[in-house]
């Protein structure tokens, strides 16, 4: 339901204003909310562990396709549980997941760059052996 | 009345495109503290900003971890160390009680008793469950010479999902402080921030849960 249009409504009057997972629901609301959540998530995560152990997909793409799920997943529990969606009264949460997101992934991308580099420009093992005689 | 068409100047609104009316509708006057939002908002949206930084703390062992799921030292894999059935009761224990949390969460908002501590019996229930498996599966490792000593690889492990499982236990003290305070305390408003505040924790250790199981054991054990 819109925000906007039904919320003069009684049930508005004992509850305290503002969290958008408690009052843009009713109890059935939600209710249905966190079990489409629930679904969702366990589709994702049947497929996630089925794929795993399969050999009727190249290989390669296996972990490709995990990370691709998992990345579903993730966004099924922050729209179904966590209730952050992008409605204008949630431009703020949205905002700050944003940053967090920029911030994991410089700190993924970075480490994993930086540290395939120095494995890469490392002297084998045996040579620095030789050269500390 | 959304941002555009506040944005196209349609509605009351003032000076920074607040639609007037409905805003003064869902914010009364009496939930604001010095023309701010209402404490709830504010509460919810600190935490929400604590468990983003929550989550950039785990990428940085999730970071350590891919850069030595490698350096194994001649110790065991993970692809000989990891039973993906047990990962996946943990898994479905997990979800369970996400979904469980959020309906003690509709319970505490309608002043349910009966439906907030059976939900909340339930998320305890369940997450214990996952830890006593998660606690089994790392003292089985340790019995067989897989300990965090063992190896770079095995100490990453043991620091991610270590650190994951010792978020679980601070929440399931949590979860049974809100079930006391609640039963102490009634439904008032500062209670109901702190059951809301701990939804929020529960559901966002699923969502680090999801990035363990599909990093380190799914691709752990197909490596």
């Amino acid at each position: 339901m819109s925000y906007s249009e039904q919320e003069g409504d009684s049930h508005y009057a004992d509850t305290a204003p503002g969290y958008e997972r408690y009052d843009e629901h009713q109890p059935a609301e939600a209710f249905l909310s966190y079990l489409v959540g629930l679904g969702l998530a366990t589709l994702l995560t049947i497929v996630s562990f089925f794929i795993s152990g399969t050999t009727l997909v190249w290989g390669p793409s296996i972990p490709v396709a995990l990370v691709v799920l998992a990345i579903a997943q993730m966004g099924v529990h922050l729209v179904f549980f966590l209730n952050i969606t992008t409605g204008p009264d949630n431009v703020n949460n949205v905002m700050a997941l944003a940053f967090g997101v920029l911030i994991v992934l410089l700190l993924l991308a970075g480490s994993l760059w930086i540290m395939a580099h120095m494995n890469h420009n490392m002297m084998p093992m045996d040579q620095m052996m030789r050269m500390q005689r | 009345m959304s941002a555009f068409e506040a944005a196209a100047g349609r509605g009351n609104f003032d000076r920074i495109g607040h639609d007037r009316e409905s805003w003064d509708r869902r914010y009364p006057p009496q939930e604001a503290v010095g023309g701010l939002l209402s404490k709830r908002i504010i509460v919810g949206y600190g935490f929400w900003i604590f468990l983003l930084s929550d989550i950039i703390m785990f990428s940085a062992f999730f970071a350590t971890y891919a850069v030595l799921v490698g350096a194994t030292a001649g110790g065991p894999s993970g692809r000989e160390l990891f039973n993906l059935h047990n990962v996946g009761i943990e898994t479905a224990c997990l979800l369970l009680s996400s979904f469980t949390c959020g309906l003690a969460s509709i319970g505490a908002r309608m002043n349910r008793g009966s439906l907030f501590y059976g939900a909340m019996a339930a998320t305890c229930i369940l997450g214990a469950a996952f830890l006593f498996i998660e606690v089994h599966e790392f003292v089985g490792m340790v019995a067989q010479g897989a300990g965090p000593t063992r190896s770079a690889f095995l100490s990453a492990f043991f620091a991610l999902v270590g650190c994951h499982g010792l978020h679980v236990t601070a929440g399931l003290l949590w979860l049974l402080t809100m079930m006391a305070q609640v039963f102490a305390k009634g439904y008032r408003a500062d209670i109901l921030r702190r059951v809301l505040c701990f939804g929020l924790f529960w559901h966002t250790l699923d969502i680090i849960w999801v990035a363990i199981f599909t990093v380190v054991y799914l691709m752990g054990a197909g490596q």
